[in-house]
């Protein structure tokens, strides 16, 4: 009796199975199958077999990975990159955000608004091409505006590997401050301005009001998205990395997505099964830290998106 | 008494605030101004450091090179091509999926939506993702940059949750109360009601295929089909290392500063455009992040 409603239920909807038809064809083929494709992280992957005729091998592919000497530099980079990038990646929009909406002029804040916001829109190949031109010692504007002041030659900041990362995560802030501001703004739209006229009444400093009327209103969104930025804590700018990296700066340049890139996709060796094994080592760590983070989140913020 | 303190703090508090906003909009400015000035002047001027505000030396060089490139103009028709197919399947595919996912009437959605949803966490990785375009054929050619990728999970989620929350219920009971099929009443009720959700994800999903790198430099290697980001890389970053490969150092200054002139110009034939189509969608671009936000 059951089966022939569920039978009935699904013929009345025939038109949006066959709209669905499109879509998860996609599904299968273009999420499903690379996914499932990973299975030759525990294979030796050549060609000629194919994906279900190569040899199992366990976890070798893995195994070489953590004993190679590579295995410490690439993690250290990755981590490094990510978790500052984080650091001031994060909190900058929230204090910007903060700041812009206690200004009192409107069109001076939408100004600022609106200007750091641009850089956003700017590729990713671009942006490399402008850090390079800017910050060149010698002809760029970092290079003739140090000689203007100091009257001496800059550093060259490319030169020396030691100064990827800042030069990485700095361009970075600059280039997505603007845009990460504008969720919370928006957040800080939603304050009730009773509450605010209520405070000052009582003699609350614009500083007290930020810090317990504006602050408490964003921290939801600011948990969410703590969450979300943790779950990719692991995943640093593959196409950026990839286009700053040089011959001198490989040592500090080096992360897994790049790594993975070059033995499997680089280099004429093609190592498929090897570097599926690594960037599978590298979204587990992924999985992992979201969970950790959305299980803190909801402990202490009661915000959690699953 | 307490008020009059209250007043200096508040003073201190705003004129910290002041300088904080004057410094980030001059730090995003600035390196803009430069580029212009730099644009448009000599090579010499630029190396020696001249350029501050306005050109020194003004020469036009830089462009005239940039606008007789024909690879610019190669990859900027190729990259026209790419975005404009590649939204509209990415658009197409998106609202479809969405509105079949947006009914709570389907056996089924359910599965469907959390097999999506589980994208977002956990799929395939760039060597599985090229063994796949490689085995269907699509290397060197456009479906290989227009058709992985044509839903995303997260535009998905924002498109269901559009149409759950803001196309009223009871349209829905008068159309079927009327006899409209599933597939006339998202043509022709579901659809013209989504034009804000539409407008967002078209933006995000343009600027995404204009702004792609990765996808492009792994699947093509035919010259004739690369897009614009694989031949400004060539021109903007690689020929950063070339000059060095001079040993002569006053010949190595020569291209270098040929370079410069090239790849500011470059540079502003490629952002201009964006500043000048952004005050139209920033309005858009806001409200696409808080309908992502929402979803969270």
């Amino acid at each position: 009796m059951k089966k022939k409603k569920l039978k009935k239920r699904i013929l009345a909807r025939w038109q949006i199975y066959l709209l669905l038809l499109l879509p998860v064809a996609y599904l299968i083929i273009f999420c499903y199958v690379p996914m499932f494709g990973q299975i030759i992280a525990f294979k030796d992957y050549n060609v000629k077999d194919g994906i279900f005729g190569s040899r199992w091998v366990g976890l070798d592919n893995f195994r070489n990975f953590f004993e190679s000497y590579n295995f410490s530099m690439v993690l250290k980079n990755t981590l490094t990159l990510s978790i500052y990038s984080f650091l001031a990646g994060f909190p900058i929009p929230i204090l910007l955000a903060l700041l812009l909406n206690a200004l009192p002029g409107q069109r001076f804040k939408k100004l600022v608004q609106g200007t750091a916001f641009i850089p956003y829109f700017i590729s990713t190949v671009v942006m490399v091409g402008l850090i390079f031109r800017l910050l060149d010692y010698r002809t760029g504007m970092y290079g003739t505006i140090f000689t203007a002041l100091t009257g001496q030659t800059a550093v060259d900041l490319f030169s020396k590997g030691k100064w990827f990362k800042h030069l990485y995560v700095w361009s970075g802030v600059w280039q997505s401050m603007g845009y990460n501001t504008v969720v919370y703004t928006a957040a800080l739209a939603s304050v009730d301005e009773s509450l605010h006229d209520a405070a000052r009444i009582d003699g609350a400093s614009r500083w007290k009001r930020v810090l317990h009327i504006d602050w408490p209103t964003i921290k939801p969104t600011v948990a969410i998205l703590m969450i979300l930025s943790l779950g990719h804590i692991m995943s640093v700018g593959l196409d950026k990395v990839l286009l700053m990296q040089t011959s001198l700066n490989i040592s500090y340049s080096e992360v897994i997505s790049t790594y993975v890139y070059k033995i499997g996709l680089a280099s004429g060796l093609g190592n498929f099964s090897r570097s599926t094994a690594v960037s599978m080592f590298n979204s587990v760590i992924n999985l992992i830290m979201l969970f950790i983070a959305n299980t803190i989140s909801k402990k202490v913020t009661q915000s959690s998106i699953f | 008494m307490k008020f009059r303190k209250y007043c200096i703090e508040d003073k201190f508090f705003y004129l910290m605030s002041y300088i904080i906003a004057i410094f980030v909009f001059v730090a995003v400015l600035y390196p803009f101004i430069y580029v212009v000035a730099a644009s448009f002047s000599s090579g010499n001027a630029i190396s020696s450091g001249k350029v501050v505000l306005l050109p020194v030396e003004f020469t036009l060089q830089g462009y005239e090179i940039v606008f007789n490139n024909s690879a610019v103009l190669t990859g900027f028709l190729n990259s026209v091509l790419y975005t404009v197919s590649g939204t509209a399947i990415n658009l197409v595919m998106t609202i479809t999926a969405g509105y079949c996912l947006s009914r709570d009437d389907v056996p089924g959605a359910k599965v469907i939506l959390f097999l999506f949803t589980f994208t977002m966490f956990f799929g395939g990785n760039m060597i599985t993702n090229y063994m796949l375009v490689r085995s269907l054929g699509f290397l060197d050619t456009i479906w290989a940059v227009i058709i992985p990728g044509a839903i995303s999970a997260y535009n998905l989620i924002i498109a269901r949750t559009f149409m759950q929350t803001s196309i009223p219920k009871e349209l829905f009971e008068a159309a079927v109360a009327d006899g409209c099929s599933d597939i006339k009443y998202y043509l022709s009720i579901v659809l013209p009601l989504s034009k804000p959700v539409m407008s967002v994800l078209l933006l995000f999903s343009a600027v995404g295929h204009w702004n792609s790198y990765f996808g492009p430099m792994i699947y093509l290697n035919n010259r004739k089909r690369f897009s614009l980001p694989l031949i400004l890389k060539e021109i903007l970053i690689s020929s950063q290392i070339d000059p060095s490969t001079v040993t002569d150092p006053e010949l190595q200054m020569k291209i270098a500063s040929m370079a410069m002139s090239i790849q500011y110009a470059l540079i502003v034939v490629v952002i201009v455009p964006i500043i000048i189509i952004y005050p139209f969608i920033q309005k858009h671009f806001a409200n696409g992040i808080m309908l992502g936000a929402v979803k969270g």
